[in-house]
């Protein structure tokens, strides 16, 4: 009997393992409704890149990305403490999103066609236009990327940075050798000792990896942007409520900042006869139940973290070390790309 | 079995007579079995048609459009996924198959060491054994690149050794062979020179049986092998040349070049698999009973035959089932690569391909299936030796 018995165990074995790795196999209704059962949002961030996304001496997370999921979670309960972040390597970031690990995953992460046809997500907007560049050693005497034929370069796997590295020097018709790391971090150590001669990421990203380096003089960043980097929040596909709600948020903070609605005066703000602030604010209409939200969700946004420049200049711009220039960032009125639709 | 004498006692009820319980039992289980499993990839499949996840191999021809640094066959961004599945299978293979070479002979030699009668080479030994297996691997791969070899100098100030190799943080530069003209003649000369030398060592074995006289083996082995090849080289016209790598702009160019991740997870998996099969060869040995080294020397023979011709058929028998272990496990560990950024199939395929198709299912399950169909071809062809060298009854 036991002879007979072993095919079976093993086609058992083979059932669990399979129904296990098997991603979304059981897929809770709305995201919102499973949110809010939760009591928090649980948000894909990076492991660490200054500005954007790192963790500080408390442990508590901060950066540019990690503002967006907190005011997710200040339009849905009023608590921008209520977010749990997942850190995620650049690798591991949509298999995450697929199997349903997190609700959002704000993390740099690149609109593109294929992810959002292919791969079964949905880019609600672009929190920041960004484009990828070039660092290297000021020994080196390098001032264009175009000099960069025969160097070896380091990159951080499964991000289009790779992909357009591969295209930047196939189309110069330059030879190069890259040197991939699963991490932002291995890849910035192995620059660091001298593996590569150049490592490249997203502009805003160099930035902020160079204040990391022993000694950030002995390094600059190439003048050349080779691709558009546009970077916002992803949702899984199948839920339009909460893809609406997360776009919507950033929408909100934008419009917020074009009309001058801070943290600081939001609730002077609240008597102000202009129709589109009342809109904005609640006051009047009820722009928030299609989003499952109260009417309230934008000034529950503002009050807790701010409009779009606040949360800008506080982590990456002006009010940061990183110091970065709005520049196609700006709203559309100060000749910028970042422009929002109507509340009405 | 009761079924034998049914036909003398009363006949059982059918859910009385084990042959049929027992059939029935497994067959509803088997039903619940696959009810499940096939639930699970309906329902897997579903969810991801209605996300637009893709379920079918649509990606295998889609171009890549990533480099890859190290690549034992022609490759380049425009390559299709399926040729990146292929260069990360042979830079898989590459390493795991170098690496289980090295550590065979390192593991035999450190193993026999710890035996030896000289206090300081068995202490050295046991040293080594203890001090790299109590190390995370993982670890020691990171120790190799980042401590060791990341600390190299940049290639304009290379470490030269003779002005032929050179050791730098891009990796280490070694003369190349370039196979001119001709040089076909030394391969095929090569060929002929191996047959020959497993013709003259049957002949030899078969001699020695008939008439107890010995031929001196290992010179004539070695004058076929080596020797042949070396007239053919000579006769040819020297046929090949080697090219030295020298620097240019960035980098060393010509030459062949090892990259430093490779170097370092090949270091890092053959010193601590060695260190294991030390152990193992150790235990091999040390299980051959005393009586028979007595018995050997006994019948006259001298310390050499005694080992290999006595004491290590024996100590195989227990060396080989565990060795196994270490060569699968090799093979696996070879997959932490991807601390280092070395391009072998987990890195490369189920890294970089499966972030840019989204194909996590078919990506995941087609490497899944790829170990193991290395693993157990890795241990049928051990399982095949290990029957060849188990006691035979006589």
């Amino acid at each position: 009997m036991t002879r007979n018995r072993r095919p079976l165990l093993a086609l058992a074995t083979l059932a669990l393992s399979a129904s296990a790795a098997l991603p979304g196999a059981a897929f809770a209704g709305p995201t919102l409704d499973a949110v809010k059962k939760r009591g928090e949002l649980v948000c894909g961030s990076n492991p660490g890149i200054a500005g954007f996304g790192l963790p500080d001496d408390k442990g508590q997370w901060k950066g540019f990305d990690i503002e967006f999921c907190r005011a997710i979670a200040s339009a849905i309960f009023n608590d921008p403490s209520k977010v749990r972040f997942t850190p995620l390597s650049a690798k591991d970031r949509f298999t995450a999103l697929q199997s349903g690990e997190i609700d959002v995953l704000s993390r740099n992460t690149t609109w593109t066609q294929s992810r959002e046809v292919g791969q079964g997500f949905e880019f609600g907007a672009v929190t920041y236009y960004d484009g990828q560049g070039f660092m290297v050693r000021k020994k080196l005497n390098v001032n264009s990327a175009l000099e960069l034929s025969g160097a070896s370069v380091c990159v951080q796997q499964g991000t289009t940075t790779e992909l357009n590295l591969a295209d930047f020097f196939r189309t110069h018709n330059m030879k190069y050798e890259s040197v991939v790391f699963a991490t932002a971090d291995e890849g910035l150590k192995a620059y660091d000792t001298g593996r590569c001669d150049s490592f490249t990421t997203d502009m805003s990203q160099l930035y902020g990896e160079r204040t990391k380096l022993g000694n950030p003089e002995d390094h600059v960043i190439l003048p050349e942007v080779i691709s558009k980097e546009p970077l916002g929040p992803v949702v899984r596909q199948g839920d339009d409520q909460w893809f609406n709600l997360v776009k919507w948020t950033h929408y909100a903070m934008l419009i917020s900042e074009e009309l001058a609605v801070t943290k600081a005066n939001v609730d002077e703000k609240l008597k102000d006869p202009n129709p589109e602030i009342k809109r904005l604010l609640g006051v009047e209409g009820d722009f928030g139940a299609g989003l499952g939200l109260g009417k309230d969700w934008a000034y529950r946004i503002i009050k807790n973290v701010g409009n779009y420049g606040e949360v800008f200049d506080r982590n990456v711009g002006a009010g940061s070390k990183l110091k970065i220039q709005r520049g196609l960032n700006a709203l559309w009125t100060n000749k910028g790309l970042q422009y929002a639709p109507p509340i009405r | 079995m009761s079924v034998t004498t049914a036909s003398a006692a009363p006949k059982p009820k059918i859910w009385n007579d084990p042959f049929w319980r027992g059939l029935i039992v497994q067959g509803a289980l088997l039903v619940v079995v696959l009810f499940l499993f096939a639930g699970a990839v309906i329902n897997a499949r579903n969810n991801m048609q209605a996300r637009g996840i893709p379920t079918d191999f649509a990606f295998w021809d889609r171009p890549a459009s990533f480099d890859i640094n190290q690549t034992l066959i022609p490759y380049s961004a425009t390559s299709p996924n399926s040729q990146v599945f292929w260069v990360g299978l042979l830079n898989t293979l590459l390493v795991a198959g170098l690496g289980i070479v090295l550590s065979t002979v390192i593991g035999f030699a450190v193993g026999a060491a710890r035996l030896s009668t000289s206090w300081l080479v068995a202490k050295l030994a046991a040293i080594y054994v203890e001090g790299i297996r109590n190390v995370p691997l993982l670890l020691q791969i990171i120790f190799w690149y980042n401590v060791v070899l990341g600390n190299l100098p940049h290639p304009r100030q290379a470490a030269p050794f003779l002005d032929i190799a050179f050791l730098s943080n891009r990796g280490l530069f070694v003369p190349a062979p370039v196979f001119g003209p001709g040089s076909n003649a030394i391969w095929i000369a090569l060929a002929i020179g191996i047959v020959g030398a497993v013709l003259f060592r049957i002949w030899a074995a078969k001699r020695q049986r008939e008439t107890g006289q010995q031929a001196p083996v290992g010179l004539i082995t070695t004058a076929f092998v080596l020797g042949l090849p070396l007239v053919a080289y000579l006769a040819a016209g020297r046929p090949i040349g080697v090219d030295y790598p020298h620097l240019k702009g960035f980098n060393f160019t010509g030459g062949q070049r090892l990259t430093p991740e490779f170097v370092a997870l090949l270091l890092a998996l053959t010193l601590y698999t060695a260190a294991f099969i030390a152990e193992i060869v150790r235990s091999g040995i040390l299980a051959v009973p005393k009586g028979q080294s007595e018995a050997a020397a006994a019948l006259g023979l001298r310390a050499t035959p005694t080992r290999k011709l006595v004491i290590m058929p024996q100590a195989m028998r227990v060396i080989i089932p565990p060795l196994i272990n270490q060569y699968l496990n090799l093979t696996k560990n070879s997959t932490l690569a991807v601390a280092i950024g070395y391009p072998d199939l987990f890195n490369v395929f189920s890294g970089t391909v499966l972030n840019n198709t989204g194909a996590a299912v078919q990506i995941v399950f087609m490497t899944m299936a790829v170990y193991l169909v290395v693993s157990l071809i890795t241990s049928a062809v051990m399982n095949a030796y290990n029957a060849r060298m188990s006691l035979r009854e006589r």
